[in-house]
Formats: structure tokens, C-alpha cells, sequence
């Protein structure tokens, strides 16, 4: 992996993502990808979830090893705080997807990195997911992100990366905009 | 003269080219094949520059100032060349093009099929069928509204209107009107629907924020002067995205000199993200409304920028600055149809092509012609008029002169190198004189 970083400019390898894009134009079976998560319930709030295998390019794919996610919630909330909450790991989905946008797009556009730090900040009225108030939705009220780039580029080229990475951001999306979710039990 | 089905029924046959589709691309490039002594006929579903008769509304002028009102041979000769033609005055001027031109224009003639026949194609309208060595395809970019499938998803008591139905405000049943989309065409309904009285909704995705006028001069004397609208398909860095922009906010009048978002939010509209859904009776709004204006006032100002190269060279005063767009605090991420008053829907949410007729294998997956700046993927087939077809200016009245004669001159060289002449008796015995000029 270290070998990526020094090979090519910001560590992204433009020139295999916009090979992989020509492909898949032509391709569109092979752009179907499926994400996968496996969970299990610890003890009170605390869920553990795996990360390993997942589907695309037409055959099943894995990672390079599996990866581990504890959940749980902070002890003012009576909880043993064995990892973050899942709203919290979202907005760690969040700064991922669109930090890593910032790096391809600033690739793509010839933009040396030197450094891109974000804090996320999500408003959130509990009284929602209390039952307090039916009036008060569950998740969040507003999301925050505000960005630090030191980079080689004008203050509006910055400015046009960040937009752009959030135009093509995965999360982004799924985060602004509804998607049909189905939960179902099998026995 | 526009002559009609009835005496111009003797050219049904065989012929050099067939232009299907009278509206100014249409009309552009059978004036060049006419000067070129090409013989070939217009089909045309219904009269000259029908779509601007029947498909746009009542209030519409073109985008462009009246001096970009140009064809081959044919400059706009009227007293007011800052102004902004209504849709009415251009339908005059193609209808005085067409005459003049002696355009061989068969009205009322609806093409049903295309199709490849050895070498040539069959170009059939209900009983009527042509063998022609090479087709333009001139039907235009606009021929269906675009409406996503939510629409399906709405409360049977909204109506629901196109811009192809939408005629003025009184086309709107009183109380709240939701326009989707934030390109001209919804900037400019929502805009007149707020003068009218309505209350007014825009929910509004990926847009191009432009003013009116920048340093003194209207913005397409800049786009045209930078060279901006000359940039070609194939210097293009995304053509698909290119092709696939909005068009500009932008009415055409000299009243009101900015039509943008931040505009109408002071007229009283309300503005939200894109329409991404509705259910049960409530309305999904995307929360992506601050990017997408984000994106657009940086576009714009970078436009304005490459502008400014131009406008220093001439001494143009100093460029004025645009405030960025402001979305307010938090833009509504769903409405309930009935408490927000809403009683319809406009569906601004562009436009496609209707290529249902078309039985040659060009198009690709998405429904899209495949051609290289107008050049069919398939021998002597042709098209004219879409976005950035050859170059950045080739949807505009202004932009298709160049076009047609890149199109024009490719056409008369595949005529003169074409080999196998169709095997129909009408060709050969056609009157001598009308043949392909073969110098090219």
C-alpha cells in the first residue's frame, strides 16, 4: 500500500480509475456492485459487524482481509461505550467518501495535497428517537463539514474540488436523498 | 414558397437527400444543398418551424439577442437587434427563410420510418415512401418532455403539466404550483406564475447560473466573442456531460436583467432541492440544494472569468460581482401536497428526442444518436440541431450556420463518392439538370 502512495501523485492511481470508467461505460453489467455487512448482537447497545466480502465486475469480490466495527453508545445513555454510535459511524462513512473524492478529483486536476482535514458535525434532537415528540424525526437535522486543504491550488479551485467530490459522492447521496429500505426475518 | 403534399408529390421516389424536419436546422441546410444545386425535399410533420408554433408557450422569446437571429444567407434585418424575439416573430422569419430559400418543403408530411435498403434508405410517411442516397435528420433536440417517474407517484387531484401544455399562467388551476426543474424554461415559468399571483414552489438540481448581461454587453456577445462558442465537440473535455447541460438561466427581455434563484426567492417563490420522490401525498426534496448552487455560482464565475480575458482586450468596464446564491437556513426536505397548497406541477425538467421512427441501428443504450459531430454512425445519415453537436453554440438559431455547412459539405462529398445508385426507375428518369454538383 505504501508502494501506491509514493507511485502516483496524492496516492491515487488516476489513470486506472478513468480506465476502469471508459470500461464500464461499455460495461454497465460489470458497474452492478453489491455491499455487504454482517452483524451480530453483543450485550445491551453494543452490536459487532464484519466487513469482507462484496460483489461486483460481474463475480464476487473480498477486501484483503476482514474488517471489524464495534457500535454501542456513551454511558449517559446507560450503554458500556464499546465503540461509537452508529449515527456517529455515519458521518465517519461520510467524511471517507467525500475526503477520498477530494483526492481523486484533486488528482485528476493535476492538485498536489498536502493536507485535508474535516470536522463533521451532525445536529440530532433525541427527543425523537425517545417518543417524545412525534413531531421530531429520528435522525438527523442537519449535517455539518467544514474543510481544511492545504493544497496547490486558488482558494476557488478548493472550492470547486469539495463541490465536485460531493457531486460525486456515494454517501452524499444517500445521505441527501431517500432510498427504499427493506428489513425483513428469517427464522 | 412553402409548397405543400399536394404539388409536390411528383419527387416521391428517388431522390439525393431527404431532410426530415422544417424548422431551422432543417431549413439551414436545405438552403446550402439548394445553393449546391443538391436535389432533395423537407418532410415536415406539420408546418414550417412547427415545434415553436405548437410547443412552447405563449411568453417565450429566444434566449438570444435578435442580431444571433441568423441563418445562412438570411442576417436578422429588423430595427431592434438588442432585443428579444418572441416565439411569434420567429416563426415569421422562418416561414419568410423557407420562401426565400425556395425550401422544398412537403408540410403535413410525418416521417413513420426510416430504414437502410441496400445502399440507400427508405424514408416512408404513411403511403408515401422516397429511396435517398443520404438523410438529415433535423427533428430537433426537444420533441418530448423529460418527466421523471415520481411522477406517477403524485395525488390524482394535482395537475400535471409539460412545458408542451403549459401555455400561461391561466393554464394553471389557482393556488401553489410546484415547477421542477431550474433551467430557463422553469425559471422562467416559476417567474411569471409568482407575477401572476401564484404561490409558487422550485425545487431545483444541477442548474447554469448566467446573467443577463456582464460588462456592458449582453452575455452572448461575450460567449460568441471568447471564442467560448466556437469551442468544438472534439476539443471537449466531457462532451456527455456537456451535451447533457441545462440550458442557462436566462429570460430573454431587457426588464428583468438577472433571472436566478436568489431573484426569485425575492419575488416570494420557495426554493428546495431537487424532486426526489413523493409519498403519500408528501414531497421528497434532495438536501443537495446547497451544492448544486454551490457548483453553479462557481461555474459562473469562472465563465465570467475566462470572459474577463476578452472584455479587458476590448476596455470593457470592470465586471460587476454576483452574490453568491443564498438558500436560506434550511431549505425544506419534504412538503405535504394539500397543507402546502399545492395544486399543480410543472414538469421543467427538460427535454429528449423522439427517435420511435428511426429503424436504423444508431442509437446506443440510452436511446441517444451515435454520430461524430453529426455524422451518423451509419453511411449518409446526418443530423442537425442538438447540443454541442459540432460546437458549444450549436443548439442556438446563430450556432446551426456552421454546423450545417460542416454537415453540407461532408454530405456532398459522400454523394459524389457514392457508388450504387438505388435501383428505382423514378431516379433514373428524373429531370436532368437537379444533379448532385460534383465539384466538391
Amino acid at each position: 500500500m505504501t508502494d501506491t502512495a509514493t507511485e502516483f501523485k496524492n496516492g491515487v492511481n488516476v489513470e486506472a480509475l478513468l480506465g476502469a470508467r471508459e470500461a464500464l461505460t461499455d460495461m454497465p453489467e460489470a458497474a452492478r456492485f453489491t455491499w455487504r455487512a454482517e452483524s451480530e448482537w453483543q450485550n445491551g447497545t453494543h452490536t459487532e459487524s464484519r466487513i469482507f466480502g462484496f460483489y461486483g465486475l460481474g463475480e464476487e469480490q473480498r477486501h484483503v482481509r476482514e474488517f471489524r466495527y464495534d457500535t454501542d453508545h456513551p454511558e449517559i445513555f446507560a450503554a458500556d461505550d464499546l465503540g461509537p454510535t452508529p449515527v456517529e459511524v455515519v458521518l465517519v462513512g461520510l467524511a471517507g467518501c467525500l475526503t477520498g473524492g477530494i483526492a481523486s478529483v484533486a488528482t485528476h486536476r493535476d492538485i498536489t495535497l498536502r493536507s485535508v482535514t474535516a470536522t463533521l458535525e451532525a445536529d440530532m434532537d433525541i427527543q425523537g428517537i425517545l417518543g417524545i415528540d412525534e413531531d421530531v424525526r429520528n435522525g438527523f437535522n442537519s449535517i455539518s463539514v467544514n474543510y481544511r486543504i492545504d493544497a496547490d491550488a486558488s482558494e476557488e479551485d478548493i472550492a470547486a474540488l469539495v463541490a465536485q467530490s460531493q457531486k460525486r459522492s456515494a454517501v452524499f447521496d444517500i445521505i441527501t436523498n431517500p432510498t427504499n429500505v427493506a428489513v425483513r426475518v428469517n427464522q | 414558397m412553402t409548397r405543400t403534399s399536394g404539388n409536390y408529390s411528383r419527387i416521391a421516389g428517388a431522390i439525393d437527400v431527404v431532410v426530415i424536419g422544417a424548422g431551422h436546422a432543417g431549413l439551414a441546410i436545405s438552403h446550402l444543398l439548394g445553393n449546391g444545386g443538391v436535389d432533395h425535399v423537407v418532410l415536415e410533420r406539420g408546418e414550417v418551424a412547427n415545434s415553436w408554433r405548437n410547443e412552447r408557450w405563449d411568453s417565450l422569446c429566444l434566449l438570444t439577442p435578435n442580431w444571433q437571429t441568423r441563418l445562412p444567407g438570411r442576417d436578422y434585418d429588423g430595427n431592434d437587434p438588442d432585443g428579444f424575439m418572441a416565439v411569434s416573430e420567429l416563426v415569421r422569419f422562418l416561414e419568410a427563410y423557407a420562401a426565400d430559400s425556395n425550401a422544398p418543403v412537403m408540410t403535413g408530411t410525418a416521417v413513420t420510418s426510416l430504414c437502410r435498403e441496400g445502399n440507400a434508405y427508405r424514408v416512408l410517411s404513411n403511403d408515401v415512401s422516397w429511396t435517398a442516397r443520404a438523410v438529415v435528420i433535423a427533428t430537433g433536440a426537444c420533441n418530448a418532455p423529460s418527466v421523471p417517474n415520481c411522477a406517477a407517484d403524485l395525488p390524482a387531484e394535482v395537475v400535471q403539466l409539460t412545458p408542451f401544455d403549459y401555455r400561461s399562467p391561466a393554464s394553471v388551476p389557482d393556488g401553489g404550483v410546484l415547477v421542477v426543474g431550474a433551467s430557463a424554461t422553469g425559471l422562467q415559468l416559476a417567474d411569471e406564475l409568482l407575477e401572476a399571483g401564484h404561490e409558487v414552489t422550485l425545487a431545483a438540481g444541477e442548474h447554469v447560473r448566467m446573467p443577463r448581461s456582464y460588462r456592458g454587453r449582453d452575455i452572448f456577445f461575450w460567449l460568441k466573442e471568447s471564442g467560448i462558442h466556437d469551442q468544438r465537440y472534439d476539443e471537449v473535455e466531457d462532451i456527455a456531460r456537456g451535451r447533457r447541460l441545462p440550458s442557462p438561466q436566462l429570460i430573454g427581455s431587457n426588464d428583468s436583467a438577472i433571472l436566478d434563484l436568489n431573484y426569485l426567492a425575492t419575488q416570494g417563490a420557495q426554493i428546495t432541492g431537487r424532486l426526489v420522490g413523493a409519498r403519500d401525498g408528501v414531497l421528497q426534496f434532495s438536501g443537495s440544494l446547497d451544492n448544486v448552487c454551490a457548483l453553479a455560482d462557481l461555474k459562473m464565475r469562472r465563465l465570467l472569468k475566462e470572459i474577463d480575458i476578452t472584455a479587458d482586450a476590448l476596455g470593457a468596464p470592470p465586471g460587476e460581482a454576483f452574490e453568491s446564491t443564498y438558500i436560506g437556513e434550511s431549505p425544506p426536505l419534504t412538503l405535504d401536497i394539500e397543507q402546502a397548497g399545492i395544486r399543480s406541477v410543472i414538469w421543467a425538467t427538460g427535454f429528449r428526442p423522439n427517435y420511435s421512427w428511426l429503424d436504423v441501428p444508431v442509437l446506443d443504450r440510452k436511446g441517444r444518436l451515435r454520430h461524430d459531430g453529426g455524422i451518423v454512425d451509419a453511411p449518409g445519415l446526418y443530423v442537425l440541431g442538438l447540443p454541442l453537436m459540432r460546437r458549444r453554440k450549436s443548439s442556438f438559431i446563430y450556432g446551426i450556420e456552421d454546423d450545417a455547412r460542416d454537415i453540407a459539405a461532408h454530405l456532398v462529398h459522400y454523394l459524389s463518392t457514392y457508388s450504387e445508385r438505388p435501383s428505382d426507375e423514378l431516379y433514373q428518369n428524373r429531370t436532368p439538370g437537379r444533379s448532385v454538383r460534383r465539384s466538391a
